[in-house]
């Protein structure tokens, strides 16, 4: 256990570090490059906690697609680091506020103060619906679980998730009528004989 | 004293087990890189009715070495107004994500450095953060030429990723595992009749178009389509950095291979029944497929852009959709005798 707890400690550091990071760098593309660092250690966190499959779909669902727009987002905007840098002395006053207010959250919530710790039917409640983690991948596990315990509750997030697409393109998507459209299917068919003309120019007289 | 002797009895054993395996396999792999670069160039050169390198060694055979010498002592050339730390991170990030993808590929029953569980996962993981050495470079560069092939190359190689990860999806369904080497030993049977081209047939072609999209690769090499772009995200990179960003991709080519051998055409799994199974297949799939690789950058005119994205969202997408559908619907309910079920028929 040595090494995975060296490995905690190392990811741990990595993802704390790297998260304030996010908020000092000068550099907004910075910010995302660490903001991605911070995913990345807090995958290699999933990891040592054993839910390899939650790691992976971490790696692949935010750092690689939804960081990418992110960050094509940041280095498209025209950046005034001037501006940036005042605005930060205005914000860290609420911004810390919010933090503390976590914090404390998360420190009730594991009953560090008060002495808190979860009713005795917590655990079974889990339990019942979990497939021993000894018995079955983790994978496995939550495909078992989500497509039968809640797969009301998982199409329900998918139904919210197509909404929100549909609802974008149809915020985004204007016809516009003056421009010229491709007709792919005419492309395709198109041939030499209809595309290219031969035309017997006389010397000396042009087109 | 417990804690040293943890460390140093047990675990540095382990690591340095760990360590020798992935030195063995990097080191295979960067040789075998040196001469499939010759290939590639060699087969180009024969389409084209060219020699090809013909003078450093035997046959020009030295030729990659050459070059790798070449690229090491040139100078390395950093742009004015470059951001320095990205600009030297990006070619490292695009080296070490297309190595470090290795660790799952098991090349003979067992041979694999990290036996995942969800290996097939990290793969689609590593190579979708492979996107970042490409944006990272384009953008540090401070230049206009690399910026846009970064955004270009950028939203190539996620698009198809969408179509490739559904075609991963109906060999899934097939194995029920993500693991490579359960999806190898599903095909085993009757020989080349049970790997998963057969039942795959149609995701074979669409998978190997997506490859050649997604790593880059003619007729799909408009990141560096130099008539427009010069060289695309890595105009501005010279020297060992400019290596690193090459051999990244050719790297990125080669585990392509190796997926369509293991995906689709039984990895170390011998064609016949009689011969008995090893490395050797695996590494004559990959071949053939490099092969075909190389080919395809011989003989097929680039795409323009705005075909290259209208064929990866509007053809290959609910192609490969429509067929998980197909696949999950034919697993289920076992049609074809469970041909599409491996789980089912214990296979």
């Amino acid at each position: 256990m040595v090494i995975a707890t060296l490995a905690f400690y190392l990811f741990s550091a990595v993802a704390v570090a790297s998260a304030l990071m996010v908020v000092l760098a000068r550099n907004p593309v910075h910010s995302v490059l660490w903001l991605i660092l911070t995913f990345f250690s807090a995958a290699g966190l999933f990891v040592l906690l054993g839910a390899e499959f939650v790691a992976m779909l971490l790696v692949i669902v935010y750092v690689g697609a939804v960081m990418v727009l992110f960050l094509f987002v940041v280095m498209m905007m025209d950046v005034d680091f001037a501006e940036l840098k005042s605005g930060m002395s205005k914000y860290v006053r609420i911004g810390s506020l919010i933090g503390l207010v976590i914090l404390m959250e998360l420190l009730l919530a594991t009953g560090y103060w008060t002495g808190w710790v979860s009713a005795d039917m917590a655990p079974d409640m889990r339990a019942a619906v979990t497939p021993a983690l000894d018995e079955v991948q983790n994978t496995v596990a939550i495909g078992s679980l989500v497509y039968t315990q809640y797969v009301y509750l998982f199409q329900a997030a998918g139904l919210i998730l197509l909404v929100a697409m549909i609802g974008a393109i149809v915020l985004t998507m204007r016809h516009r009528k003056d421009v010229k459209r491709q007709s792919i299917v005419g492309q395709i068919y198109r041939d030499a004989d209809k595309a290219v003309e031969m035309i017997d120019v006389k010397p000396g007289q042009g087109l | 004293m417990e804690f040293m002797t943890d460390v140093f009895g047990f675990y540095f054993g382990t690591f340095l087990v760990i360590l020798g395996q992935s030195l063995l396999v990097i080191v295979l792999i960067l040789v075998a890189l040196a001469f499939l670069m010759y290939a590639d160039r060699k087969i180009w050169a024969a389409v084209q009715m060219r020699k090809g390198p013909n003078i450093v060694g035997v046959f020009g055979l030295l030729q990659s070495f050459a070059d790798f010498i070449k690229y090491i002592v040139k100078e390395v050339v950093v742009p004015a107004g470059a951001d320095k730390g990205v600009f030297f991170l990006a070619p490292m990030i695009t080296f070490i994500f297309a190595v470090v993808a290795w660790v799952v590929i098991p090349f003979n029953d067992g041979w694999v450095v990290s036996d995942l569980n969800v290996g097939v996962l990290y793969i689609f993981a590593i190579g979708s953060l492979e996107v970042y050495g490409v944006i990272m470079g384009g953008w540090a560069s401070n230049s206009k030429y690399p910026f846009l092939g970064a955004l270009r190359s950028t939203a190539q190689m996620i698009s198809y990723e969408v179509s490739i990860g559904f075609i991963i999806v109906g060999v899934l369904l097939s194995t029920g595992s993500l693991n490579f080497t359960d999806i190898v030993r599903a095909q085993s049977g009757y020989g080349a009749l049970s790997w998963y081209w057969l039942p795959h047939l149609p995701m074979v072609a669409l998978f190997f178009i997506s490859a050649l999209a997604e790593t880059n690769r003619p007729p799909f090499d408009l990141p560096e389509a130099e008539a427009e772009l010069v060289a695309g995200y890595q105009v501005e990179y010279s020297a060992t950095p400019f290596l690193l960003f090459m051999i990244g991709e050719l790297m990125a080519v080669v585990l392509m291979t190796a997926l369509i051998s293991i995906l689709f055409f039984g990895g170390w799994l011998s064609p016949v029944s009689w011969l008995p199974d090893g490395i050797h297949w695996l590494i004559l799939k990959m071949l053939f497929w490099f092969f075909m690789f190389a080919m395809a950058k011989a003989l097929v005119p680039r795409y323009r852009y705005d075909q290259l994205m209208r064929l990866g969202w509007k053809v290959f997408l609910p192609l490969s959709l429509g067929w998980v559908v197909f696949v999950a619907a034919a697993a289920q309910f076992e049609w074809f005798g469970g041909f599409y079920a491996r789980w089912a028929v214990g296979g």
